[in-house]
């Protein structure tokens, strides 16, 4: 066989195992990302469904609208209000229970990985209506909890002031295994020595934590700063299933708004919304690629 | 020369086997052990009560404190559930979903991978640029218009339509090609010199070889169909199509007196079945996690 004919059988052979993948990524994925783009600048509605082309162009009208917008101006601060608390919160949770899982002084390493990994696998809707009994004012655990020391714990859910707080906490519970998994290996690859010439040298273990483990963690807390970011400045099944939103609009999120927009069929105006977080998004990537990249 | 190098090797594991025993019974080992058993306890707490509580009746769930186990244990929660709602269909829906993504979106991505790291086709340089530059792309982004893709191609209300989208999964494709670019290249080539054709090469040596990586994949798309929301929220309108989700999430947030003891139940039925499954398959899990910081 010529080594042309040789080549042009592995390339058809290529394409047939690319093929079903890339058929569907075209269609599922490519198409839908391009038409976002182009419905961001359209008055499309839920009435043009079945006529997408229909449409008029209306320019950055849509951007211009959702900017304005009082609503998406609260949403967009409950948005910057959720993920400034919860990120650190994870990653500073995640960092200490990583650090002292690592401790040679730790019973049963496993059993604890494992049970603060578990609520990550869990479904926000099932855990949703658990923490909803937890935080039920008059006789919710936590309050009940909270009387039996004498304290009158406010009415989480239904409370404009500790509702956000209230699902800082349980975004906090939920996602605090998944960097603390990766944390902790990454722990783990940090030889031993490291810390025995450090220790040698007179540190002790606050000192070794900032002079050592963190330095050589960077990237590892870099990579899981920012898909704990992503993945927060998505906010939304929370709020759904915990407030709807409320009370009055205050753990209403960005997504959460795109989800509105989408349902009252305001299609172009939600897609230019989808716009505004992808680009919160990249922001936040970038900041944190600058903040955290390796000192120098 | 040669015992003072060996020397140290050979007792260095006996003092480091030995000495954890005696440094573990310290105050500051105990310390730390209690604090941990108490972050434990906030972990998986919920869960426990969850599960404790789906046995239980009415007012035994609102009882503080708590009874660790129920004093009158009753099914009447999922008896009564089950009766209310088509809870074993919704229970139906999501495991046929959740089983064709895995299968399907595993096995192209391997197919996928398998070309990007070891055959040269054209336009492969194209195909992998677009799968990196998709692979941060959020589905908060996308909803909107495969929503109305979706709806132009008559899909809505379908299974077709809770299951075609996540079979291109542009993260799964990146991962096993990482991990095909280190199969050897001489294990393909004496496949290939044997008379295997491509596809038997890939089915009776690569994937094999893959297993890991398919195993560690297979268990995270699982989980992640199982537990997907937003988009069957929106795809599906019609109570026979609910994946399970969908169902308790419409049901709780629908309903004016709040019956704690179905919704619990409910809650239990949705995340027991994972919990069984992560603890029976969590090394997978937890190393492939570590790993490839896949959720």
């Amino acid at each position: 066989m010529t080594v042309s004919a040789r080549r042009r059988r592995t390339g058809l052979a290529a394409w047939g195992f690319a093929l079903p993948f890339t058929l569907l990524f075209a269609v599922f994925l490519l198409v839908p990302v391009a038409s976002s783009l182009y419905m961001a600048f359209t008055d499309m509605r839920g009435a043009d469904l079945r006529t997408p082309w229909a449409v008029n162009f209306v320019g950055f009208a849509n951007f211009a609208e959702a900017l304005a917008d009082p609503k998406f101006q609260q949403a967009a601060g409950n948005t910057l209000y959720f993920v400034g608390v919860a990120m650190p919160l994870t990653l500073a949770l995640a960092l200490l229970l990583a650090v002292l899982l690592n401790s040679g002084l730790v019973w049963f390493r496993s059993v604890f990985r494992v049970g603060f990994y578990a609520p990550v696998v869990t479904s926000i809707v099932a855990v949703a209506v658990v923490w909803r009994f937890l935080l039920q004012p008059d006789f919710g655990l936590v309050n009940s909890a909270l009387g039996a020391v004498g304290v009158d714990g406010p009415r989480w859910l239904t409370d404009e002031t500790w509702a956000m707080p209230a699902l800082i906490v349980m975004a906090t519970w939920r996602n605090v295994g998944y960097s603390m998994v990766i944390l902790l290996a990454g722990l783990q690859g940090i030889p031993r020595d490291v810390y025995e010439a450090s220790s040698i040298d007179g540190a002790g273990p606050v000192r070794q934590f900032w002079s050592v483990t963190v330095p050589l963690l960077r990237p590892t807390i870099l990579f899981c700063a920012v898909i704990t970011g992503i993945g927060y400045l998505q906010f939304f099944e929370e709020p759904f299933v915990m407030t709807q939103g409320g009370p009055l609009g205050a753990t209403n999120s960005v997504a959460y708004e795109i989800f509105n927009q989408f349902g009252f069929g305001n299609y172009g105006l939600s897609a230019a919304m989808s716009y505004v977080l992808f680009v919160a998004i990249v922001i936040l990537s970038y900041l944190q690629f600058r903040l955290l990249r390796t000192e120098k | 020369m040669a015992s003072t190098t060996t020397a140290p090797l050979t007792t260095a594991p006996a003092t480091t086997r030995v000495r954890p025993d005696t440094r573990r019974r310290t105050p500051r080992a105990i310390l730390l052990n209690v604090a941990l058993l108490l972050g434990l306890a906030a972990s998986i707490g919920p869960l426990v009560w969850m599960v404790v509580s789906s046995v239980k009746p009415e007012g035994e769930i609102r009882q503080f404190p708590p009874t660790l186990l129920p004093a009158d244990p009753t099914w009447s929660n999922y008896t009564e559930l089950f009766a209310q709602l088509s809870f074993p269909r919704y229970f139906l829906n999501s495991v046929v979903v959740a089983l064709i993504v895995t299968v399907g979106s595993v096995l192209f991505s391997a197919m996928v991978g398998y070309a990007l790291a070891k055959l040269d086709f054209p336009g492969k340089r194209t195909l992998f640029a677009l799968v990196m530059g998709t692979l941060m792309v959020p589905g908060m982004v996308t909803f909107v218009p495969l929503f109305v893709l979706v709806a132009n191609l008559d899909l809505i209300n379908t299974y077709a339509a809770l299951i075609l989208p996540f079979l291109a999964a542009p993260f799964g494709v990146f991962l096993m090609r990482q991990f095909m670019l280190d199969v050897p290249d001489e294990l393909l080539d004496a496949a290939r010199v044997d008379g295997a054709g491509e596809f038997r090469t890939f089915f009776r040596i690569v994937l094999p070889q893959a297993k890991p990586a398919l195993a560690t994949l297979g268990i995270l798309t699982f989980l992640g169909s199982w537990n997907n929301f937003l988009w069957p929220l929106v795809a599906v309108q019609s109570a026979d199509r609910y994946t399970l989700p969908v169902a308790l999430a419409l049901y709780s947030t629908g309903q004016n007196t709040v019956q704690y003891g179905l919704l619990v139940a409910g809650a239990t039925v949705i995340v027991l079945p994972i919990l069984v499954v992560f603890l029976a398959l969590q090394r997978h899990i937890v190393q492939g996690i570590a790993t490839t910081g896949l959720k």
